[in-house]
Order: structure tokens, then C-alpha cells, then sequence
């Protein structure tokens, strides 16, 4: 490196200590506010360090339900959500893989009208087609139920074509050798092409996770019990600024619980996340 | 254990291509069988169809003297031998070796037993527990040869198997896959664009062009009698000199051989021809002034690159020459070593 | 090339497909067919009957004065939440890649934000800058700013673009990152050696290479707030106060779904597809070739 002078370098960690501060802050003071009491949150400013309702506040929270969104507790919400993010996940790779290893190891006629096909839903996303999508929903009974908020979002043109570009790397000569050794299409799948993509299915395992935890629309319209809410739905159900008597430091219970499972998917398997993240989107 | 019959086998691809045009090799049990070519000549195909790789357009292939057209890689008892080696890279060693046995339900301890055994014979005993990656490239071709021989199949099939090795190892390897062959006494199809490797190693040796069987014979029959000119070019190096004859003379020869009739081409090999004066070597035979435009000396031999009746010819010497770059000096051939061949290339 | 290897199987291709083709077809072309259907018809006010209208729908919506101030809204939230995101991030990105000390650890923090919901970061922010309980908003008051998102308008918008930055910032961040450990130190050496200084280096060698990240990050940050920031308004804003936060994709679920107005939700439905349509075709015509990852 050229310009390594002592100065130079010292500044550089000073602009980046401030941007973690002002990326990190959010998340930290809403840990703060979790562990005070309601009548300390109400009353600006906040201190900066956490107070003493840690136990208290999570428990409540947790297990003990919370008005606002008709005594549903943050558990079933984590369970709801968990069930969304980890459906969605699962859902689209093993769809994705199928299709992406039908559209690449097989030739039969119609492949590439289904390839685009699928290519094109990239441009349909959910806002595009609010109404329609919802009235398919409720023809089929879906509103209100785990199928209702995860197979439509299964459907991945990205996964897809991830794993055909994957796919497309392998040497010819492999599946080759597999048809000498005996190998059919079931056996090639199982035995050499899944323990091949174990790595590109795990960064995009945590790029889908988050994409599923973190969905709005969607869960916004086809849940209506309080029981079936994802954790961000409720969680928006549970503020209101008009009204005063919203019960800020469950809020920030449930924000930081909100946050805390992808937070740690993200930065317990960062080396797959920083991975998928890029070939996602070549 | 198998002998391998084509009949008038073709290619055809969707797009209409035609890679192979109908070609019949009858290759003998135990016999090492080389198709060799420039790419693109059909000898790949060739091979992917006896493997049961690719479908056969026309035709039949025949392994012990069952037709197989219809039948797929894994019920032709066949083992091949990739270029680029296929090995399964997330497998080790063992499993690399062992997973065609599994495939086709062999008990346990029968399959340890093959793959210690032939492991054994190649010299892999101490990598078995390794990944391809963690391999050399001369290891990951023994590891390659080392599943096709554990199952032990009919016939052998090898795909430029040493095009990715250095030369030094290549001339090992060579020898090793001969010798291993010959031990297991296992019919085999070597696809090469190597002149040499299909030289040395050639029971039978086939000279493919353009989708065609240009000659097939024993090496050095093809050698000593190319049927074309295309197979005197492509066999043997520095290649045959071939020039071109006007109304049935060469110009700048100071003698020639009787010459036959419809003779358009005469044709000799750079280590057949002799450089002097002395003509006592020659009678009856070639004779023609060269001009030399380049010295090559190698070491045990020296080419010398001449200019000679309008084209280009290359000679051989023996050791050291005082031969340097301007020379004028005659070139001869003996009368039996010059060859003739048509306007069609054909020999005459 | 040889074509490539396949296997020759009849049926099972079909089969693998299928689960997708089905999802495909049943939520999404079905659908959108039904959007494109319902933009050129129009309801009778009770839902009884409806009737083909061709482009009235759309000449309303281009004609509405609400539309026509999302259109504007959404511009310039793209634009700032754009800007902001991706200068932050570029900024930090080059600060990282000069320190060698801590370049994992500064790396995992700033993670972080990309794994929480756009509509939690909304409220985060809100939080923090509530007029009556936000610390934030407490300190600004402290600096003598009138401030209260929830009735002024522009300071409305200047929350939601910081919190959409915010989020933004980490994906950003990380592909900044690679872009410029893309760039051969050579080049950068070159530039020393023939006298530039370091602010000069930038922008005269390392910027331009980075031209191809930075025109993708920006199709990618231009479809974020477009489409992903749905949450955030709905969370923070609800559009207002008046309609001063109302974008393209939050009057659209507003119209369906709350004034169930279906013919004109269906045309700016139809709108939005052609924005996504140029959008993805921008993004691969001349991004998918051009970008280097690290």
C-alpha cells in the first residue's frame, strides 16, 4: 500500500467507528429501551445504558401476550415467523433446484419457453399484482394459513437461475463418467450434483431466510388473526403514536426479537451471506 | 473377453452435421485399438458411441458380438477414461473408485477388496483417503485408470487420457497404460491426436479424417505404406515432405525414379533421405538440390529446413553437421523409400 | 462445443418443473393477466357489474393530481434514499479498504442493518425520532428545530429516507467492497508514481473503475425503494402527513385495499409493471456483463 501514513490510516478508523455508530446505534438503543420500564421510555431523553427489566419485560412479552394484538404472545409470533422464513427458504431451493437441473440436464421440448417462463416473474413482483393475487388467495382458503403465506412465495426466478449458472460449470465429462459408473438421473442428483452445490445452497439458505423473515406486503395481506401475524406484521399492529397508551418497552421486546434471529443468521454464517448475496445477483 | 465390431457406423447430428460417415474397425480381443486424427475428425464421437454416449445414427456397434445400439453406458460393461479426468471432486479417492461398484450392488467387502487391490497396482495405496484436488495431475489420471480397472468391464475406453499431463509424464504414462493393458489382457479404444502415443501404443492403429477411416493397419505398416496423403502427413514427425510433380516431373530434380503414370504427389521422410555428394546411395533413386534456409540441431540429430523444387522439404542428419544457413547441397532418397500418391492423395 | 451432456429421459423433466411452473402460473401470470384484465374495465359503484373501458383507467390515474404528487414522491425518495445509501456506503467501503487492523470486525458490524425488516427500521427510527417520546427528537428540540415528522411533511420524508438508508447501507457497503478490491493495486501505484495525489487517485482512477458497481448498485437501489421500502411507509407514515410520503407502490395497496378503487389500483398495477419491466431490462443489458465482483 502508498499512502499508509499514520494520519491517513487513523482517520480512516475514525469514519468508519462513526459509521458503525450511526449503522449500530438503532439497534442498540432499542436494546436499551427493551430492558426500562414503560413510564422511563416515556420520559426522554433515554439513558444510554440498559436498565434493570430485562427479566421482566422479555417474559412478559414472551409468554405473557400482548394487547394490543388480542393477547397473542411474542412466542407465537416467533414460531409463526420462524415457520415462514425456514418454508420460504426450503421451498424455493428445492424448487429452484429441480427446475434449474431439469432446464439443464435434460432436453425435452418446451424447455426454454419454461425457462422464460420463469425468468420473466422477476418482473412481476407482488406489488405489481396486489388485488388478483389476493383473490386467488381467497378462492383457494389460503388467507390465514402457513401455505397461504409460503408457497406463493416460493416461486424464485433469482434461485433458479443461480443454480442453472451453477449447474452450467459442471464439466460435461462429469455426468459422463457418473452414466458409466451406473449412474441415472436420481442417482447423479443425489450423489454428486446436491453434495456439489452444498455451498451455493447455503448462502442462498441465508439470503432467502432473510428475505422470508423480513417480508411485509405480503404477510400484511393474507393474515388477519392475530395468531397467524408474522412478527413484523404484529409488531406494527402494537404501535400506535396516536394513541397513548402503546406499551413501548413490549414494542422494543419484540423489535429486538424481530431483529436478534436473522442478526445472528447473518453474521454466524457471514462468510455464505457475503457469497450468496453476490451471485445472487449476477 | 470382448471383441468390439463396428459396421458402417454414422453420426448425424439434429442440425444435419454429419461428424461420422460410416466407418466398420473390427478390433480383436485383448487388442489395443488407437483411433487417431486432427479434432474434429470424429474419433471422440466415435468413441462417445461405443461408450453408449451418444446414440448411433446408422449402423451397429457390436461387444462380444452383441449388438449394443440400443443399450445404455451402464449395461455395456465398459469403463472409460476421461481427458480432463471427471473425477467426482467431492469425493475421495476410495469413493471415487468404489462408486461404479456400488451403483451396481457388488457386497461391501468384494469392493474393498477390488479398490485396495487395483489401488495397490497403480500405486494409490497411500491416497485413497484424499480429494482430487489434493492430488497432482499425474495422480488424478492414475486415480481415473484406477476406476476404470477396478470394475474390471469388457472393454476399455480412453478419451485423450494423457493430453493434460507434461511430456515427461506422458512418456511414462504411456508406457505404464500399455503395459497395464497388455497385463489385464482388457480390449481397448484410445482416442489421440498424438502421433507419437498412437505409434507406440497401437495394436491397431486408425487413421481417421473428416468423419472417415483414411487407413487402418499396424503402425508401422501405416508408417512404411500411407495410404494418402493426408495419413503421410499426419504420421510420423517432422512430417513426410511432400512435393507437388508437373506433368510428371519434379523441378530442380537432378534424378528421379521412374515415375507411375497418374502420379501428381512424390513423397519421402526426412529421416530416409541422405545429404552428399556421393550419389552411390541413390541409384535409381531421388535426387534434387535443396538450399538451406534454417538448421535445427537437437542433439542426436539435426533438421535441416531447405528450400527444394518450389516447396519446402526437411531432412534429417545424424549428430553434428557443418551444414550452416545459404548452403547449396544435394539431397537423396532411395528408390524405395519415395512414395507417390495421386491427384485424389491416394498412394499409386 | 460439443452440445452439452444430458440425459436422455422423456418425462422426468417435466415432472421436475412442474411444482414450479404451477406456483408460477397459479400466483403469478394468472394474477397479473387478472391486473391487465381489470385496468381497462370499470365497476359500477356497488361491484355488480363492469364494463371494458380500453385506457380510461389509465388516462384517469395519468390525470390525477394525487397520482401525479406519488410519481413526484417517489422520485425524490428514490433519488435521496439512492444518494444517501450509496454515498455512506462508498465512503465507509474506501475507509475499510485503507485500514488493514479490524477490516473483519468493521466488516461484521456493518451487516448488520440488512437483516432487519425494512418496516423495523422504520420504526426503529421512529422511535428514536418520535416528537413526544424519541430521545433523538428530544435533542433536536434541545437545538432549537421544530420538529415533528408527524405533521411536517419534509421532515416526514427525511425520516423514511434515513431509515431506507440505513438498511440499505450494509448491501451497499459490501459490494462497494469487492468492487474495489477488483481494482488492481497496480493501477492505483501507477497513478502514485506519476504524481497523483491521493484524493486525485480517487476520482480520477479508482471512481471510474468503479463505475460498473456503482451504476448497478444503483438499478438495485432504485428497485429497493421502489418496491421493498412498502414497509416502511406503512409502518412510519401511512402515506401522509397529507400525502407527502404516498409512493407509486403504497397508493397502489392503498387504493385496492383501503378505497378499493379496483380499476384505477389495477392501471397504476399495469404502470408499475412497465417500470419493473425497464428496470430488469436496464439491470441485464448493461449491467450483467460489465460488473466485477472480488
Amino acid at each position: 500500500m502508498i499512502d499508509n501514513s499514520p494520519i491517513r490510516t487513523f482517520i480512516a478508523h475514525l469514519v468508519l467507528v462513526l459509521g458503525i455508530l450511526i449503522v449500530a446505534f438503532p439497534i442498540y438503543y432499542t436494546f436499551v429501551a427493551s430492558t426500562h420500564s414503560l413510564q422511563t421510555i416515556l420520559r426522554p431523553p433515554l439513558p444510554l445504558l440498559p436498565g434493570d427489566r430485562f427479566v421482566e419485560n422479555y417474559s412478559e412479552a414472551l409468554f405473557g401476550g400482548v394487547g394490543r394484538i388480542g393477547g397473542v404472545s411474542v412466542a407465537t409470533l416467533l414460531f409463526n415467523t420462524t415457520v415462514v422464513a425456514l418454508g420460504i427458504a426450503i421451498g424455493k431451493i428445492i424448487i429452484s433446484l429441480l427446475s434449474a437441473y431439469a432446464i439443464v440436464f435434460f432436453r425435452f421440448p418446451l424447455r426454454m419457453t419454461f425457462f422464460w417462463l420463469i425468468f420473466i416473474t422477476l418482473m412481476l413482483p407482488v406489488e405489481v399484482r396486489i388485488l388478483p393475487t389476493y383473490k386467488v388467495m381467497v378462492d383457494f382458503g389460503l388467507i390465514d394459513t402457513y401455505t397461504g403465506l409460503i408457497v406463493p412465495l416460493i416461486a424464485s426466478a433469482t434461485a433458479t437461475l443461480l443454480f442453472r449458472q451453477f449447474f452450467l460449470t459442471i464439466p460435461g465429462e462429469l455426468v459422463e463418467a457418473a452414466r458409466v459408473d451406473g449412474a441415472g438421473p436420481w442417482r447423479f442428483f443425489w450423489d454428486i450434483l446436491l453434495p456439489l452445490s452444498r455451498t451455493n445452497i447455503a448462502a442462498l439458505f441465508v439470503i432467502l431466510f432473510i428475505y422470508g423473515w423480513t417480508q411485509y406486503l405480503w404477510p400484511l395481506l393474507v393474515t388477519n388473526r392475530n395468531d397467524m401475524n408474522t412478527i413484523v406484521i404484529a409488531l406494527r399492529k402494537m404501535i400506535s403514536f396516536a394513541d397513548a397508551d402503546t406499551e413501548w418497552h413490549l414494542v422494543m421486546v419484540t423489535s429486538m426479537l424481530a431483529i436478534v434471529p436473522p442478526i445472528l443468521v447473518v453474521v454466524l454464517m457471514q462468510r455464505w451471506f457475503v457469497r450468496g448475496l453476490v451471485d445472487t445477483e449476477k | 473377453m470382448a471383441t468390439v465390431d463396428l459396421k458402417d457406423v454414422k453420426k448425424v447430428y439434429p442440425g444435419g452435421v454429419e461428424a461420422v460417415k460410416g466407418v466398420s474397425i473390427a478390433i480383436p480381443d485383448k487388442e489395443l485399438c488407437v483411433l487417431v486424427g486432427p479434432s474434429g475428425c470424429g474419433k471422440s464421437t466415435l468413441l462417445r458411441m461405443i461408450a453408449g454416449l451418444e446414440t448411433i445414427s446408422a449402423g451397429t456397434c457390436s461387444i462380444d458380438g452383441k449388438v449394443v445400439n440400443a443399450i445404455g453406458p451402464t449395461e455395456r460393461d465398459i469403463a472409460m477414461v476421461f481427458q480432463n479426468y471427471a473425477l467426482y471432486p467431492h469425493m475421495k479417492v476410495y469413493d471415487n473408485m468404489a462408486y461404479g461398484l456400488r451403483n451396481r450392488g457388488m457386497p461391501k467387502d468384494e469392493i474393498d477388496k477390488r479398490v485396495r487391490t487395483t489401488a495397490e497396482t497403480l500405486e494409490l495405496a497411500h491416497l485413497l483417503e484424499r480429494r482430487p484436488r489434493e492430488l497432482s495431475g499425474g495422480q488424478r489420471q492414475r486415480v481415473a485408470m484406477g476406476r476404470a480397472i477396478v470394475r474390471s468391464p469388457k472393454v476399455f475406453l480412453f478419451d485423450e487420457p494423457l493430453s493434460n499431463l507434461d511430456a515427461k509424464l506422458r512418456g511414462q504414462m504411456r508406457v505404464e497404460i500399455k503395459s497395464l493393458q497388455r497385463k489385464l489382457g482388457v480390449t481397448s479404444v484410445y482416442v489421440t491426436h498424438d502421433q507419437l502415443e498412437a505409434m507406440t501404443l497401437a495394436d491397431v492403429l486408425v487413421v481417421m479424417n473428416a468423419g472417415l477411416v483414411e487407413q487402418l493397419g499396424a503402425p508401422l505398416d501405416i508408417y512404411e505404406k500411407p495410404a494418402s496423403t493426408f495419413v503421410a502427413s499426419f504420421i510420423g514427425a517432422p512430417p513426410m515432405n511432400l512435393l507437388p510433380l508437373r506433368s510428371g516431373q519434379l523441378e530442380g530434380a537432378v534424378s528421379l525414379p521412374a515415375i507411375p503414370a497418374n502420379a501428381a504427389t512424390i513423397g519421402f521422410r526426412p529421416e530416409d533421405c541422405e545429404v552428399g555428394a556421393d550419389g552411390a546411395a541413390s541409384e535409381g533413386g531421388l535426387r534434387l538440390m535443396a538450399r538451406v534456409l534454417g538448421v535445427e540441431p537437437v542433439g542426436a540429430e539435426s533438421f535441416l529446413y531447405c528450400e527444394a523444387a518450389g516447396g519446402r522439404i526437411v531432412v534429417r542428419v545424424p549428430g553434428r553437421t557443418a551444414v550452416a544457413v545459404g548452403d547449396q547441397l544435394p539431397v537423396l532418397a532411395r528408390r524405395e523409400k519415395v512414395h507417390f500418391f495421386g491427384s485424389d492423395g491416394k498412394r499409386v | 462445443m460439443s452440445p452439452r451432456v444430458v440425459f436422455p429421459n422423456k418425462i422426468l423433466p417435466y415432472l421436475l418443473v412442474a411444482p414450479q411452473l404451477a406456483i408460477t402460473l397459479v400466483f403469478f401470470y394468472w394474477p397479473a393477466s387478472q391486473a391487465l384484465r381489470q385496468s381497462m374495465l370499470r365497476e359500477d359503484p356497488f361491484g355488480l357489474s363492469s364494463k371494458f373501458v380500453w385506457f380510461a383507467n389509465f388516462k384517469k390515474v395519468l390525470s390525477d393530481p394525487n397520482y401525479l404528487n406519488s410519481i413526484q414522491v417517489t422520485a425524490v425518495f428514490s433519488i435521496a434514499t439512492a444518494a444517501v445509501a450509496m454515498g455512506t456506503a462508498l465512503l465507509l467501503a474506501v475507509m475499510a479498504e485503507k485500514v488493514i487492523r479490524g477490516r473483519g470486525v468493521y466488516r461484521t458490524l456493518m451487516i448488520w442493518p440488512y437483516a432487519v425488516a425494512p418496516a423495523i427500521a422504520g420504526m426503529l427510527w421512529l422511535f428514536l425520532f418520535n416528537p413526544s417520546i424519541g430521545s433523538l427528537a428530544y435533542g433536536l428540540r434541545w437545538l432549537g428545530i421544530n420538529w415533528d415528522p408527524l405533521l411536517d411533511g419534509e421532515q416526514a420524508m427525511v425520516l423514511v429516507v434515513a431509515a431506507a438508508s440505513w438498511k440499505q447501507i450494509s448491501y451497499n457497503f459490501l459490494f462497494f467492497v469487492a468492487g474495489l478490491q477488483a481494482i488492481p493495486k497496480t493501477l492505483i501505484e501507477a497513478a502514485a508514481i506519476d504524481g497523483a495525489k491521493p484524493f486525485k487517485r480517487f476520482w480520477t482512477i479508482v471512481f471510474p473503475l468503479l463505475a460498473p458497481t456503482t451504476f448497478f448498485l444503483l438499478v438495485v437501489n432504485t428497485v429497493y425503494a421502489f418496491f421493498d421500502t412498502f414497509g416502511i411507509i406503512h409502518a412510519v407514515t401511512g402515506g401522509g402527513p397529507g400525502k407527502a410520503t404516498e409512493t407509486l407502490v403504497y397508493k397502489v395497496y392503498n387504493d385496492g385495499f383501503v378505497n378499493l378503487i379496483l380499476g384505477d389500483s389495477a392501471a397504476q398495477s399495469v404502470i408499475l409493471m412497465v417500470i419493473v419491466i425497464a428496470l430488469t431490462a436496464v439491470q441485464f443489458r448493461y449491467v450483467e456483463k460489465k460488473v466485477h465482483y472480488g
